[in-house]
């Protein structure tokens, strides 16, 4: 998964990193798809990793929108220019947002060699974090609201401004959710990107 | 506040008409029209005397602006303006009004006026306010909010098709799925035979606080202490009573006799004689509280909330065998196989871990045979079915709600089935191929599923708050099930049909198969 370094054979590289953090947020993103049924369970597959079973969307337009979606964030990863993706769940009728799950990004390690930069953390080490991050998503049905409606999900880049508009991109309006509690799960990190996953709902009382 | 007291004020202006327009202007009127007078006149005066101008500056400002905003007060203006509203003033509440205007409510137009003046509110978007937005922004996500963009893709994913409703209903909501008209040709009590109180039990999910014993002898544990009660007496006796804040945290009996092994908050596993209500030993090794036990001869295997699973020889003074490190958090479900083959594991990490006892001896290997992870919450109900060695059932938490069968000599699921609810416990019938299921919410029900077609045969409701743990009677024909709500209810749902059984009987009785049905 991670690319290999000339120096050590398990060392990380900065690709390497983006790579690791963008299979979280694939995985994260479905598993959270499926857990708080945005989308009929049949449409979902098992698929092994992390030493857990995901449930993974089958939908080709799913699939589709979140590699372009993940490829992009992770060449601007590469440039360390993205602070936070998140996650927004909406009423389709109401446009109302429901829920919104944010995965903050910090930058870790020497920032002034890029490419350079490389992490020594074992792979297992990160596997087991990114793991233990997966299971909190998963038993999160235990305490957030039903989604009782019908309801899209959309995911949203906060990039520096400099950034240039990629074709088919569009900047969006900053998702908030009314009345909103919010849950924070454990966090990883590859010692070169640190993400903290957070979950904000709407409280019902 | 300050919006009542302006809308009495508007309409002080807009009622007034009529009365006083006859009759001479008030004193307060006259006087403002004398000031706007000698305001001009000083005016003038300064423009020609600017020696004057320095000394008397202060007086014509303050007497302007009074004569200004006078005017447009005065019924006499309102009334030449005729239907036309006043239009909002910040310096209306300055006039003097107290005195002659009483409100009347009743004739006041407050929605106008408030609409009014919250639009008035909406457009002073004032420079201030946008400065202290952004200096919020900033602490708040410690970033400029000019110096962020917030991308996303065009091309947004499918909304789910309509008339879809999201499955997750069932865990939030208390509808009562109809079972499965199945014809049954035995008659199963929808309630509870007996109940029995049990004050203070522990609602943990990922505990395992009663066992019956081959003898008929019930063990509970309710808080620190540790009950038996005889099912064919009735006699109840205090077993023991743990020291300080801890409780009892797992109860196992021996296959055969009368002891009994106690997991407890601190880590140690105590086995006690029950004949003679003597402890025998104390065995220590974990590090955090014992949530399971299970037995296989002279082997007790305990389960840990480390997620370290040890196998102590009860009979040797080093007690522990092996440890075994397969889960990475609470371990919850312990299960030995009837015959001693295999060991299943389930913890809090989702995984369920299936161990291979060691050729010879009656403790597992060091390394899984497997692990299922198809779980997607912490596995504690385990089962092993009496008939069938091989086949173990598993329930998982909220987030899983699943009864999965596995095949543990090739390693696959069997089969899998949604409860629509927490699993908390499950049994397997001896009597019936049936096995029977204890649930969260909604409906804290019992539900008895034919095996292997996994059809319900009959729902068991009473119970008010989750079920947490069942056990079975040695003889296979009653359940016990001990929920939150602090009972114990037992149900007679698998009393064998003596017509029916005669030829059965024979192979059931037999000793060893007995003992499989306790397990």
């Amino acid at each position: 998964m991670a690319a290999v370094a000339p120096k050590n054979k398990s060392a990380i590289t900065l690709k390497g990193s983006a790579e690791i953090v963008c299979d979280y947020l694939n995985f994260g993103i479905n598993s959270i798809l499926f857990q708080r049924g945005l989308y009929p369970p049949e449409n979902f597959q098992s698929v092994e990793n992390y030493g857990l079973t995901i449930l993974m969307s089958t939908d080709n337009k799913i699939k589709e929108f979140l590699s372009t979606t993940l490829s992009q964030l992770k060449e601007w990863l590469l440039q360390r220019c993205v602070t936070r993706v998140a996650m927004i769940i909406t009423n389709v009728k109401t446009r109302e947002v429901m829920e919104r799950w944010d995965f903050y990004v910090e930058y870790e390690g020497n920032a002034d060699e890029p490419g350079g930069a490389v992490s020594e953390k074992p792979l297992k080490t990160i596997k087991n974090e990114i793991r233990d991050v997966l299971k909190q998503i998963a038993s999160s049905v235990a305490y957030l609201p039903l989604l009782d409606c019908l309801c899209s999900f959309d995911i949203q880049i906060y990039t520096k401004s400099d950034v240039d508009l990629p074709g088919e991109w569009t900047e969006a309006q900053a998702a908030h959710v009314k009345n909103a509690q919010s849950v924070k799960m454990r966090s990883f990190s590859t010692n070169l990107h640190k993400m903290d996953t957070v979950v904000t709902y709407k409280n019902e009382d | 506040m300050s919006q009542f007291k302006f809308v009495t004020e508007m309409n002080n202006l807009v009622t007034m008409d009529g009365p006083l327009t006859k009759g001479p202007p008030p004193r307060w009127q006259r006087k403002g029209q004398e000031n706007y007078q000698s305001s001009n006149n000083l005016s003038l005066n300064s423009s020609k005397q600017k020696s004057f101008s320095t000394s008397i500056t202060k007086t014509p400002t303050k007497s302007e602006v009074k004569s200004k905003k006078t005017p447009t007060k005065t019924p006499n203006k309102n009334r030449s303006n005729g239907s036309k509203t006043p239009t909002p003033n910040k310096t209306a509440s300055k006039t003097p009004v107290a005195d002659r205007f009483i409100p009347v409510r009743s004739m006041s137009n407050f929605d106008l006026a408030h609409y009014k003046l919250s639009q008035n509110e909406d457009t002073s978007d004032s420079p201030t306010q946008k400065e202290l937005q952004k200096a919020m922004f900033e602490n708040l996500h410690g970033a400029n909010i000019d110096s962020q963009k917030i991308l996303s893709y065009t091309n947004k994913p499918p909304t789910a098709p309509a008339g879809f409703q999201n499955p997750m209903r069932v865990i939030y909501t208390q509808t009562k799925t109809p079972a499965s008209v199945k014809s049954n040709n035995r008659y199963i009590p929808q309630a509870p035979d007996r109940i029995l109180d049990a004050p203070d039990i522990v609602d943990d999910y990922y505990l395992n606080l009663m066992d019956w014993s081959a003898g008929n002898v019930l063990a509970v544990a309710l808080g620190a202490h540790v009950y038996l009660w005889n099912a064919g007496t009735g006699n109840i006796e205090d077993l023991l009573e743990l020291q300080g804040n801890d409780y009892v945290c797992s109860l196992a009996w021996i296959q055969d006799g009368d002891h009994l092994a106690v997991g407890t908050t601190n880590g140690t596993v105590e086995l006690w004689d029950c004949g003679r209500a003597k402890r025998l030993r104390v065995m220590d090794g974990h590090s955090a509280r014992v949530g399971s036990l299970s037995w296989n001869s002279y082997v007790l295997t305990s389960g840990c909330r480390s997620g370290q699973i040890i196998h102590h020889d009860v009979r040797q003074r080093e007690h522990i065998i092996t440890t075994l490190s397969g889960h990475t958090q609470e371990v919850c479900g312990l299960k030995w196989s009837p015959d001693g083959r295999y060991l299943a594991s389930g913890g809090n990490d989702n995984v369920l871990n299936i161990w291979q006892s060691q050729t010879g001896s009656h403790h597992t290997n060091n390394q899984p045979l497997h692990i299922f992870t198809a779980h997607q919450a912490a596995v504690k109900a385990l089962a092993w079915c009496p008939w069938q060695g091989h086949v173990l059932a598993s329930g998982g938490g909220t987030a899983d709600r699943h009864i999965r069968f596995w095949n543990c000599n090739i390693g696959s699921c069997i089969n899998s089935v949604d409860t629509k609810s927490q699993v908390c416990a499950l049994l397997w019938s001896c009597n019936y191929k049936e096995i029977i299921s204890g649930h969260g919410f909604a409906n804290n029900e019992l539900i008895i599923w034919k095996y292997p077609a996994m059809t319900k045969v009959a729902e068991l409701t009473g119970h008010t708050a989750r079920v947490l743990h069942l056990v079975m009677s040695p003889d296979g024909s009653t359940v016990l099930s001990a929920g939150a709500d602090e009972t114990l209810r037992l149900w007679k749902c698998f009393v064998k049909n003596s017509t029916k059984t005669k030829t059965g009987v024979q192979t059931l009785e037999k000793p060893s198969i007995l003992k499989q049905c306790i397990r």
